[in-house]
């Protein structure tokens, strides 16, 4: 019982204290209390045991007891004396060891509903664990960290401002304050913010100007103008504005000239060019039949119309008035009979049924029938295919075939038709060749900006267009079955343009080819024997020949230029070959001689020393001897003129002779040379040892050596070269660098204005002499 | 028969106006203006010389107080005005324009030891040896009003120093610790405590406007986080620090002015050793100024003089002294970059200019391109020894000139004895230790 409370006691006060001293504690305390008051409860806790062992003591105890306090009211147990040991639920460990452990209240813990798994297995995990829980660090440590972890953030907040100091330190020009307005007129909600239109007057201006989309905030710009200013800078608009003038002047053109071609009164002309018109559409309508097989459906179905109508009608039948009379000329004039012929013609084109792609050999044999443009193609092709590795060939070859047509054209043409057709041809020529023009335009623009050539395009579209128009008027004028070919001039356009394209630069282009090829073919293999045999270089002169000859033959013999150029050709292989072969064996002889005469120079060393050094002397004195001057102007006070020499005495007295110099100081040191060349008046100016921020001599110098004034550079560098570091306004007030400035930073990470980053500190001098030779270049 | 003459067209020489620039045809042939360095070097030499010649910096000086300038404040918002407190606790307020006082007040009993102008500049704030915090109308009181402060604050110690936050209503004083207070509140919001008494100064950082640094008497200077609780990081050096000033255009830069004649740039991150060392003062430097561009700062000195250091250079630019100026106890950089203005013993408040052979006033833009364009030329031949003579060269007083060779001489002594000792003894066991290390005793974290 006594025990009991002891260690109840006990149990509490220990809260705090370490184990070791709890354990010594217990075993001293044997006997610590002094109230004799005992609770049931406490009783009841005991072990049985125990109960057993002292009932009778206790029974004597409690009749002592009554005894004593018979007066007295029972009380609830009280402790006067600090007690080791003092259990808050009253628990206690009986027997060898007097401690309570986690294992003992596990026991229980398991036992209860309401704790979860988890904290099962934490409290678990607590009990295998032996390891004690280290002791708070002191408040001085923590402090310590405390201000470590906060300098640590203060320094990495700081540390932000690292990419600004360092741009502001590099840069070429700062200007404060840093954050200043940007003159010029500002918009009123800045100026004066709470601004309203009050009187009727302003509202209704207001109100107009709000319809007409004026600026009312910002004075500067309307909105159109600033989506204009936005759309495209000044050069592109420059560019875009000669292309437009230049696509302007090439309409007026056609247009003038297809005034021209319409007063043209020749029937015959007409009649050509409709028919060329006729087999370049059928030509086309080929192409169209892949590409776009419901507008060649359409095509034909108009084909079709115009040759129902034909049939039905009697047009061209010659059972007209005007075919009666001609049939009655037609027995002696010729020409009344061709003409009844052409109607036939007429007819039976018209009537002729239209050929598709399905049959396509019976179209080519009418081609072939009517011009013959494929067979010389292929001709041309196997002749190029000759030299498959000559770039210049492969090149070529595109333009080739339409030269050839051209030339087989020329040749091939009737007689009759000749004179006419000849300018029809011309005409079909030049045409097309402001089309190309306008094509090379697109592709550049193309190349320049997605949208500017779209742009472009629909220009070039209208200029179709309007030919178009021009060319329908034309056609009205004319037969009413040519109408189907009307609508689709554009795709013979393009096709005509697709022929001359290749055929406007005829007759340069294909002597050009042939005499490129010719050097190609002459000079590659000489050049390969050259360089493989340097002895014996095969003679130049007599290779050439045979190939031109062979091309002569084929060429037509009406070019003269071509002629010209073969002799050209005929030299330019000895130009080449010449220094090639002998340059390799120099180089050897001459490598082999130095090293030769370094062995001498070697095996004879020190042999010629002194008379070098005497030569040099020689040399360096007279070097410093002043020379001669002739001040003599050939045609003052005498007669001037080729051939004519000033008199002896003119002569005489105009040349000065210098004062000899000083004596050299190393006159009397025979075995020295002293240079004279240095000045000691000059070395107080000069700088002897190389400043700070250069690295090395050649880079101090190329800055001291670049001037800087306007006598020597344009007013654009001058004032690049002035510009000075740090330029302040007048009278305004600096404000430290503000938060924004961070910002700023971030966003455009480069090309904020004035402040372009410079190179690294050592080169900085280099860098601005650079630059500024780099500005004199541009500006020459 | 048609005679071929010299003719021009006159479009390529006529004016359309008279007040067009006249047209110089020019050629850019080099054959045709050779000598160019040479041309050019004397230019430079010249510039320079005229430089020394026109270098006046000294504008004006304004009298008034009775006692010796002890601290000055510049205003916020008006480049003309200034404030000035003196030992005896008056505060005067000065327009710089015409050179007078517009305003006088006594501010405290005893000196006034600090004075700041609130960010907003319509009120400054007075602390003083009479243990007070006085806040005052920037405004003079109207006629027959009495000068009163709007706000007093009455503190537990002597207040040494002050400064005012960027832009909050928030301001720091320092004494025995570092206290952060708020406007509104008759008790600091933070004191910051690190086994000192005595702090000389406190500075906000004008950039990173939450932090702080202090001169401590025990040779330290402490920074701080408002927002922190405790400080951030101290460094010792070999003896005091008076003042400091942090690079209003680079938040972590900071340069402090100390007992032992130099002037420490410090970077905040790295206090162990400092980024540069300013020597040329050859007494105690008393308080510093960085210009408003942080390309150059002030710094007044003991020695009688004003000096003029560029941030990333050891020694100073330039020299400012008179023979009536005594110890200069405050010196402040104008917010425009044009002028410096220094506080000294004898009681007044000096006017110079920041560039002493600059022209002041509106310039006319050949005079600008002219003085540019000299101005660079001397830069390119700086290191020219002629050149470099004379734009080196400066008049000192008798007896600082002596000092400084003393010094020269001491220093070039004590370098030989190290020298000495270091070839005598083991190698390795005396180390060469830097300048810039020197100073430094130990950074306490």
């Amino acid at each position: 019982m006594a025990r009991a409370t002891k260690k109840k006691a006990s149990k509490k006060s220990d809260k705090k204290r370490s184990e070791l001293t709890e354990e010594k504690v217990e075993e001293k305390v044997e006997v610590m209390y002094d109230d004799e008051d005992l609770n049931e409860d406490d009783e009841n806790i005991t072990s049985e045991e125990e109960e057993e062992e002292d009932e009778r003591k206790h029974h004597k105890l409690l009749e002592a007891i009554s005894s004593l306090g018979a007066k007295r009211k029972k009380t609830l147990g009280e402790r006067s004396e600090a007690a080791v040991q003092m259990s808050e639920f009253t628990v206690t460990a009986e027997g060898e060891r007097d401690r309570v452990d986690l294992s003992d209240l596990i026991g229980s813990m398991e036992k209860t509903p309401g704790v979860t798994s988890r904290t099962k297995k934490q409290l678990k995990n607590l009990q295998k664990d032996n390891k004690t829980i280290e002791s708070p660090l002191s408040r001085q440590e923590t402090d310590r960290i405390q201000r470590d972890v906060a300098f640590q953030k203060a320094a990495t907040e700081v540390t932000k401002w690292k990419g600004v100091i360092k741009q502001n330190q590099r840069a070429e020009q700062l200007i404060f304050p840093l954050n200043r307005e940007p003159s010029g007129p500002k918009p009123i909600e800045r100026v004066v913010t709470s601004w309203k239109a009050h009187t009727p007057l302003e509202e209704e201006i207001f109100s107009l100007l709000h319809a007409n989309k004026q600026p009312i905030h910002d004075p500067i710009l309307t909105p159109a103008e600033e989506a204009s200013m936005k759309a495209m800078s000044l050069e592109e608009a420059k560019i875009r504005r000669a292309e437009l003038q230049k696509a302007r002047a090439l309409q007026s053109y056609y247009e003038a000239k297809a005034r021209r071609a319409r007063k043209i009164k020749s029937k015959a002309y007409h009649k050509v060019h409709n028919k060329a018109k006729r087999k370049e559409f059928l030509k086309q309508f080929d192409e169209m039949v892949k590409t776009d097989p419901a507008g060649a459906l359409e095509e034909l179905n108009k084909i079709e119309m115009a040759r129902m109508q034909e049939r039905m009608s009697l047009k061209h039948q010659n059972s007209g008035k005007w075919a009666k009379s001609k049939v009655i000329m037609g027995k002696y004039d010729l020409v009344a009979r061709k003409a009844m012929q052409q109607q036939l013609e007429v007819n039976k084109d018209l009537t002729q049924k239209i050929v598709t792609s399905l049959n396509a050999e019976e179209e080519e044999e009418e081609e072939e029938g009517g011009d013959a443009e494929v067979l010389p193609d292929f001709v041309n092709d196997a002749e190029q295919a000759v030299d498959p590795s000559n770039p210049w060939m492969r090149g070529k070859l595109s333009e080739d075939p339409t030269e050839k047509d051209m030339i087989v054209d020329l040749t091939a043409e009737e007689a009759p038709r000749a004179a006419e057709e000849e300018e029809e041809e011309e005409e079909e020529v030049k045409e097309p060749e402001e089309e190309v023009l306008l094509r090379e335009f697109d592709e550049r623009r193309k190349q320049r900006q997605a949208q500017e050539a779209e742009a472009q395009i629909t220009v070039e579209e209208e200029d179709d267009d309007e030919e178009e128009e021009e060319e329908d008027k034309a056609a009205d004028e004319e037969e009413a079955e040519l109408s189907a070919f009307t609508s689709l001039f554009r795709e013979k356009a393009e096709a005509a343009a697709d022929v001359t394209d290749t055929s406007a630069q005829l007759e340069e282009g294909l002597t050009r080819i042939r005499t490129l090829e010719d050097v190609e073919l002459l000079s590659v293999p000489q050049e390969e024997a050259a360089a493989d045999e340097a002895p014996l270089p095969p003679p130049p002169a007599e290779n050439p020949p045979p190939e031109p000859q062979k091309r002569e033959a084929a060429k037509p013999k009406k070019r003269k230029r071509a002629i010209e150029l073969k002799e050209v050709l005929t030299k330019e292989p000895k130009v080449i070959q010449v220094p090639l072969a002998p340059t390799v064996e120099d180089a050897e002889d001459a490598d082999e001689q130095l090293d030769q005469r370094g062995l001498i120079k070697e095996a004879f060393a020190g042999d010629d020393v002194v008379a070098d050094f005497l030569k040099d002397k020689r040399k360096q004195e007279d070097a410093g001897k002043p020379k001669v001057v002739d001040l003599t102007l050939p045609g003052w006070g005498e007669w001037g003129g080729t051939g004519l020499k000033p008199s002896r005495s003119k002569r005489r007295r105009f040349r000065t002779k210098a004062v000899p110099p000083p004596p050299r100081k190393d006159q009397r040191l025979p075995s020295v040379i002293i240079s004279e060349n240095k000045n000691s008046a000059v070395r107080l100016h000069q700088v002897n040892s190389l400043p700070f921020p250069f690295q090395n001599h050649s880079q101090f110098e190329s800055t001291i050596r670049s001037p800087l004034g306007r006598t020597w550079n344009t007013e654009r560098t001058v004032k690049k070269n002035i510009k000075p570091k740090v330029v302040t306004q007048m009278g305004a007030i600096i404000e430290p660098m503000a938060r924004e400035e961070l910002l700023k930073d971030k966003r455009p990470a480069a090309g904020r204005g004035g402040r372009g980053g410079q190179g690294g500190r050592g080169g900085r001098g280099v860098d601005s002499q650079r630059r500024h030779i780099r500005d004199k270049r541009a500006e020459k | 028969m048609k005679v071929k003459v010299l003719s021009r067209n006159p479009d390529d020489y006529v004016r359309e106006t008279k007040y067009d620039i006249q047209r110089v045809p020019r050629n850019y042939d080099p054959t045709l203006h050779p000598f160019e360095v040479c041309r050019e070097y004397t230019q430079a030499l010249n510039s320079t010389k005229l430089d020394r010649v026109f270098a006046k910096p000294f504008l004006a000086s304004l009298d008034g107080h009775r006692d010796g300038v002890n601290c000055m404040a510049k205003h916020t918002s008006s480049l003309s005005t200034l404030l000035s407190g003196s030992c005896d606790g008056e505060v005067k307020v000065w327009n710089l324009t015409k050179h007078e006082c517009v305003r006088t007040l006594q501010a405290h009993e005893g000196f006034v030891r600090g004075m700041v102008v609130r960010h907003c500049g319509t009120s400054f704030f007075t602390v003083g040896d009479d243990k007070t915090i006085k806040q005052w109308k920037m405004e003079a009181p109207g006629y027959g009003e009495e000068e009163e402060p709007l706000n007093t604050i009455l503190g537990k110690t002597v207040f040494t120093g002050l400064d005012h936050h960027q832009k909050d209503a928030v301001f720091a004083t320092c004494g025995q610790q570092v206290d952060i207070w708020d406007e509104q509140r008759s008790s600091p919001i933070r004191s910051f405590t690190w086994g000192v008494d005595s702090f000389s100064a406190v500075r906000f950082n004008p950039v990173e406007t939450e932090l702080l640094a202090s001169c401590a008497s025990d040779r330290s200077i402490v920074l701080y986080d408002m927002r922190e609780s405790a400080p951030l990081k101290k460094v010792i050096m070999t003896m005091r620090s008076n003042t400091l000033c942090w690079n209003p255009m680079e938040a972590y830069h900071f340069t402090c002015s100390n007992e032992d004649y130099n002037l420490y740039t410090y970077d905040m991150r790295y206090l162990d050793r400092p980024m540069t060392v300013h020597m040329d003062h050859v007494s105690a430097v008393l308080d510093v100024d960085y210009s408003p561009t942080g390309k150059e700062f002030v710094s007044a000195s003991f020695d009688k003089t004003v000096r003029i250091f560029p941030k990333e250079n050891g020694h100073s630019r330039e020299v400012y002294h008179t023979k009536r100026m005594q110890h200069v106890i405050c010196v402040k950089w104008s917010a425009d970059n044009k002028y410096i203005l220094s506080g000294s013993d004898e009681m007044n408040i000096r006017l110079w200019k920041a560039n002493a052979s600059e022209k002041l006033g509106v310039l006319a833009p050949r005079e600008k391109q002219a003085s540019n364009y000299s101005q660079k030329l001397k830069e390119k031949f700086q290191h020219h020894p002629q050149i470099r003579r004379i734009a080196r060269h400066r008049h000192l007083p008798k007896n600082i000139f002596h000092e400084s060779k003393e010094l020269r001489i001491m220093k070039e002594a004590r370098r030989r004895k190290e020298r000495n000792v270091r070839k005598h003894s083991k190698p390795g066991a005396v180390p060469v230790v830097s300048e810039k290390e020197k100073h430094v005793v130990t950074v306490v974290k």
